[in-house]
């Protein structure tokens, strides 16, 4: 299930849903993607995340949709904040739930890396420095790249 | 056709989004920014760095060499930041 929203999320409320009246998941994996105080050695006062509606669900979607076919994955949630954050506050959650424990935290390790290279979101953090749009990090490709199906 | 501008690409042509007929001779991405540049220095400002800009069809990622048509949804932006 994808959400993209501004609001915040509650990492446990959402694990205890997914979880709740089932007794085939043997394994859940969560990611929480926060804002650091810290961009590039700035103070970070704030970051704005501006993203594409419409395209943003698709292509998390999308990604979702590959996980399931890569693992044994019994439930997923993907949300994605936008708007203004703080240092602090919580971007993304991942949630994946499986039989067990390693396509747990393999698909969850996908699910992040390929959101980071294909969701339309951008970052613009707000520094003592000045504003400035997020450049890509060739790390995050090289991460995206790991799970690029080899043929 | 509907273009959206994201990030940098929407401060730099000073757009969101706009609504064009598809130009005549325009048959693919690259042949509409030629298009767009040529409409004033916001655009050729815009895309000036092409190695810094990606390009969405009808909300997929898509190459340059993609081929479009009028009612399509093309969208201009920066390699993507989120998680």
């Amino acid at each position: 299930m994808i959400r993209i929203q501004r609001e915040n999320f509650d990492a446990g409320a959402e694990l205890k849903a997914m979880t709740e009246g089932r007794t085939d998941i043997g394994a859940v994996v969560s990611f929480v993607g926060l804002v650091r105080d810290l961009a590039g050695g700035v103070n970070l006062s704030s970051m704005t995340l501006e993203h594409y509606p419409g395209m943003a669900e698709r292509q998390a979607q999308e990604i979702e949709d590959e996980a399931r076919r890569r693992w044994p994955v019994q439930d997923c949630l993907i949300v994605h904040r936008y708007g203004t954050l703080n240092p602090g506050d919580q971007i993304v959650l991942v949630l994946v739930a499986s039989a067990h424990r390693g396509a747990a935290f393999e698909a969850a390790e996908f699910l992040i890396d390929w959101l980071k290279t294909k969701a339309p979101f951008w970052k613009r953090e707000a520094t003592n420095e000045g504003d400035l749009w997020v450049a890509a990090k060739e790390d995050d490709d090289k991460a995206a790249d790991r799970w690029a199906k080899k043929g | 056709m509907t273009i959206l501008y994201f990030a940098w690409l929407r401060e730099r042509t000073k757009t969101a989004e706009e609504t064009i007929d598809l130009p005549d001779g325009v048959t693919d991405v690259a042949g509409l920014i030629d298009w767009l540049k040529s409409r004033g220095p916001n655009y050729e400002e815009a895309f000036k760095e092409m190695k810094a800009v990606r390009v969405a069809v009808n909300q997929e990622h898509m190459p340059l060499t993609a081929t479009i048509e009028d009612g399509d949804e093309v969208a201009f932006f920066p390699p993507v930041t989120g998680g």
